[in-house]
């Protein structure tokens, strides 16, 4: 401090009785209620004895507990000592005061709302008075708590409250920390009254727009609370949902909310297609053609015989325009003579509406997938680990006893296994030590892509048997369900042996072993798919020529279907119930098996491509897949209610649910739509079945129609230009690649400057800490010394201030 | 609440009453701070504790609950009353400390030796998991 600073500290006297006080900062509702006390109590310990005044602090020293390096508040004797004086002006700060006050959190949000409206940019700098560094204060315009009332501080906000649209406002007021009822009453109060709305009219359009969409905003507000509470009662699952997050936690629980999610997915699904193509086709069914075979149980596990010429299948639909007036007598039996009727194209029907639907998909997975990502990833979130795991790891809806003592013991065990890993990270680790664990994960993970290379040959030997088999006889109905029996038994057995092998490696972290697991499963599981949609198009095309191959691609994805859901039921069965009933018999420690919440997530996702895979020649398979859904949710929580227990090992419920998400988007969904592409575009359709059967391939029925809008007219004619030089040419696809390109690496750049900002202003936090303990420290030394002064000089009342600046150099 | 019956019995009431900050809740919530709840600081209190408050909203009532002295700042004789209750006193003296001392210094911003509002917040930020866990089910 080399420099004198020319300003006055008005120094309050410290009085000789409490009586003689002027009215003080701490007489008012601002001030702590122990630090009241305290001040009290030190009042008159000092009017008794004139003695120093000690702080006692509730623990062992606050502050200063560790730290060599943190400048503390420590007097001679290693515990902070205040005097009155310092506890007063400490005590009225207007950090200490935002949590207690109602007053400070007006003022708090009033200046929150300010900012909004007005949205202040950085002050000038020549209004930045002249301290050291300008702190991030002067980005406030923070009322001064002692001036106003609290009445004119909430007449103020309300003011402003009114000046926000309806949508902000409502979220201002869901974050302000009051009472139910005084938000009501805040909310009640800002709403705009209606004679103010004629006043406005000078701004003429603008703000009759704003108000119109301010009055819509909030009527579809309104309309959609109500619709909420009717829905509650309505909402699928809400008590057994409720149930199970009461028993097993939030991680168990993501499972179930996961299907929640596909059983809407399907739907979204299900709807256009219901409408556009099955509706419609069954309001016009064709020609009966040959004889209907009789009802036999089998048809349920096989989605032949009776099934095959319904609307379940794609060889139904007709490739004619439906309702057509008839134009000429010579058209024969589709005849139907209804006057004023629309004419409907089925083949453009059908391409389209599978388009549409997928699209519509696609756009809903790839949003909830970026809201996911956006809202448990984080800059800078693998810091801090300790902290969240004490102060985020309690679930508060677990309910039953014993699963909050399973609780209990999972933060024990995560808390010990923190710190036995941050005293590893001390030490270390051998050369020798990581070459052993590397060449024993590349030993697993060699002999897992093993068995998944095995397994594909399996299949696609098998299939190519069938194939065989099928040349030389007639299939019978039952040699049908034999691929798909092979296909679920190798993905039942797979895992298991997985498992088995994973458990030689040792990872550092049990939330990587997690990953690995499911990342081979997922392998597994994608491999099989391809060989078995290269065995469909590749193989089964070329061999059923004057069949309808697209009836029995159809048909043996339902078979795969039906086949993994009972499947599933029987690794329940086996898996949950009869390991329980053993593992209950051997020893009574062990307790219940854990339930597996990824390998079952990943049968929901192996489930769900199924169903993306034959949507375009199985419409109806949307609904089975619903139903499926339906029971499995059912099957899976009586098994989990009865026979399980919440898994050990820590799980990051929503990083895991953006993991599900994720993984349903890229190689599930992204795959699908590869081979509904591949289909479309490159494939033959039948020549004697479905909508398609005159054309070369299935897209075809687009180009047809877009020939027909040329030869319409000029009127249309942006269409058929949209087609050629948007759809057909290759351009656009390299422009939105590197358009897409270009945000991502934007993207990239503002998340680095956003790390770069975070470590300057965590520098500048912990600076004005240092600052603030200085000018405490100050305080402090000159209450001291002025103390100590009055003390011992009964007859100096008050030092004059030049004493002051040599002091101040003097230090 | 979790059970569609009315009436419950001593041993049904004990398996519902298992969180170790019942009692802190039921402090920060009440009015006059001493546990003593009106219907409409139940009321506030599910309304914090539902699905649709916002991050920050809860954030503040998580502090003030963990603020066991009630002085604005989480210091270290809080963190050591959190960790305590969080593990049913099964960890060693030491331990505890070792870990509050990691905890400030993960989210200890300014470095005065316990977490402001603001310290606290900021650690919330990075924490996705907190939006699921504090959060009550009706």
């Amino acid at each position: 401090m080399s420099q004198s600073l020319a300003f006055v500290l008005n120094v309050p006297e410290t009085p000789q009785d409490p009586e003689d006080q002027e009215p003080s900062p701490y007489d008012e509702s601002e001030v702590h209620d122990s630090f009241h006390q305290l001040i009290q109590e030190q009042s008159r310990w000092v009017a008794e004895e004139g003695l120093e005044l000690q702080q006692r602090v509730p623990g062992a020293g606050a502050l200063g507990a560790s730290g060599s390096d943190r400048q503390a508040l420590l007097g001679p004797e290693g515990a902070p000592v205040y005097s009155t004086a310092t506890l007063r002006i400490l005590a009225s700060m207007p950090s200490r005061t935002i949590g207690r006050s109602r007053g400070a959190i007006l003022s708090q949000y009033y200046s929150r709302t300010v900012r909004l409206r007005r949205r202040a940019g950085r002050p000038q700098l020549r209004d930045v008075g002249r301290s050291a560094r300008p702190s991030l204060r002067l980005y406030d315009l923070e009322l001064d708590p002692a001036v106003l009332e609290e009445d004119e501080k909430r007449g103020l906000l309300v003011k402003e409250l009114q000046g926000l649209t309806v949508a902000q406002r409502d979220h201002m007021l869901r974050g302000m920390p009051l009472s139910l009822s005084e938000k009501r009453c805040l909310r009640e109060e800002s709403r705009p009254p209606r004679g103010k709305r004629r006043a406005r009219g000078h701004r003429g359009l603008l703000s009759c727009c704003s108000q119109l969409r301010d009055s819509c905003i909030l009527a579809s507000h309104n309309l959609g609370l109500a619709l909420l509470s009717g829905l509650q009662a309505l909402m699928p699952w809400h008590y057994a949902l409720k149930r199970i997050g009461g028993q097993f936690g939030s991680s168990v629980l993501s499972y179930f909310l996961f299907l929640k999610t596909l059983l809407a997915f399907n739907t979204l699904l299900l709807l256009p297609l219901l409408a556009f193509i099955v509706g419609v086709q069954a309001a016009f069914p064709p020609a009966p053609s040959g004889s209907v075979p009789a009802f036999r149980g089998l048809e349920l596990l096989t989605g032949g015989g009776r099934f095959t010429h319904t609307v379940m299948y794609y060889g139904y639909y007709s490739n004619a325009t439906l309702n057509q007036p008839c134009a000429s007598p010579r058209d024969g039996g589709q005849c139907t003579p209804e006057a004023g009727g629309l004419p409907y194209n089925m083949p453009l029907a059908y391409l389209f509406t599978v388009g549409v639907a997928f699209f519509i998909t696609c756009i809903t997975l790839v949003y909830s997938m970026s809201r996911s990502f956006g809202e448990s990833y984080r800059v800078g979130s693998t810091s801090g680990v300790h902290a969240i795991t004490v102060f985020c790891s309690w679930d508060y809806k677990v309910t039953q006893k014993w699963a909050t003592r399973l609780q209990h013991d999972n933060i024990r065990t995560q808390l010990k296994e923190l710190l036995a890993e941050g005293q590893l990270r001390h030490r270390p680790p051998r050369a020798c030590g990581r070459l052993w664990q590397a060449a024993v994960l590349g030993l697993v993970w060699l002999l897992c892509l093993g068995t998944t290379l095995v397994c594909a040959l399996a299949v696609y030997s098998f299939s190519e048997l069938v194939l065989q088999q099928s040349r030389v006889s007639a299939e019978r109905d039952g040699a049908l369900l034999a691929l798909p029996l092979v296909v679920c038994l190798l993905n039942l057995g797979a895992p298991y042996l997985f498992r088995v092998l994973a458990a030689l490696e040792r990872h550092d972290s049990p939330v990587l072993e997690v990953y690995v697991a499911i990342c081979r499963n997922l392998i597994l599981k994608m491999v099989i798919l391809g060989i078995l949609c290269y065995h469909w198009l590749g193989r089964r095309v070329g061999t059923l020529k004057d069949q309808c191959w697209e009836d029995f691609v159809g048909q043996e994805l339902y078979r795969l279907m039906v086949m993994d859901f009972i499947f599933t039921l029987l690794d329940t069965l086996l898996g949950e119930l009869v390991w329980r009933l053993i593992s209950e018999k051997r020893s009574q420690r062990k307790g219940k098996p854990e339930f597996d919440i990824a390998g079952n997530v990943l049968e929901l996702i192996y489930g769900q491509t199924l169903t993306w895979l034959g949507v375009l020649f199985s419409p109806l398979l949307p609904a089975m897949q619903i139903i499926k859904l339906l029971f499995v949710f059912y099957v899976k929580k009586t098994s989990l209610m009865a026979n399980c227990q919440a898994p050990r090992r820590p799980w990051k419920a929503s990083h895991m649910s953006t993991v599900f998400i994720s993984l349903l988007c890229f190689p599930s969904f992204l795959g699908a739509a590869i081979f509904l592409c591949y289909a479309i575009w490159q494939v033959k359709p039948s020549s004697i079945c479905g909508p398609f059967r005159t054309l070369d391939t299935m897209y075809e029925a687009g180009k047809v129609w877009v020939r027909h809008l040329e030869e319409a007219g000029p009127r249309v004619s942006w269409l058929p230009w949209i087609h050629r030089y948007l759809v057909e040419s290759a351009f656009p696809i390299y422009l939105a690649s590197a358009l897409l390109l270009a945000v991502i690496y934007l993207n990239i750049q503002v998340v680095k400057g956003q790390r770069k900002v975070i470590c300057l202003l965590k520098e500048q936090l912990s600076n004005e800490g240092e600052d603030k303990i200085f000018l405490i420290n100050k305080l402090q030394r000159i209450y001291e010394r002025k103390e100590r002064s009055r003390v011992g000089r009964t007859e100096e009342a008050v030092t004059p201030p030049a004493v002051f600046t040599d002091d101040w150099d003097a230090q | 609440m979790g059970n569609k019956q009315t009436v419950f019995t001593h041993e049904q009431l004990e398996a519902y009453q298992d969180n170790p900050f019942r009692q802190r809740i039921a402090q920060v919530f009440s009015e006059d701070g001493d546990g003593h709840m009106t219907l409409d600081n139940f009321l506030d209190m599910f309304s914090v504790m539902s699905e649709m408050a916002p991050r920050d909203l809860k954030a503040y009532y998580a502090f003030k609950i963990y603020d066991f002295n009630n002085d604005d700042y989480i210091c270290v004789w809080d963190l050591e009353q959190t960790v305590t209750q969080l593990t049913r006193g099964e960890l060693s003296a030491e331990e505890v400390s070792l870990v509050c001392e990691k905890v400030l210094d993960e989210a200890d911003g300014d470095h005065d030796g316990r977490l402001s509002l603001e310290d606290f917040q900021n650690m919330i930020l990075r924490a996705p998991d907190f939006l699921s866990t504090f959060h009550i089910r009706i």
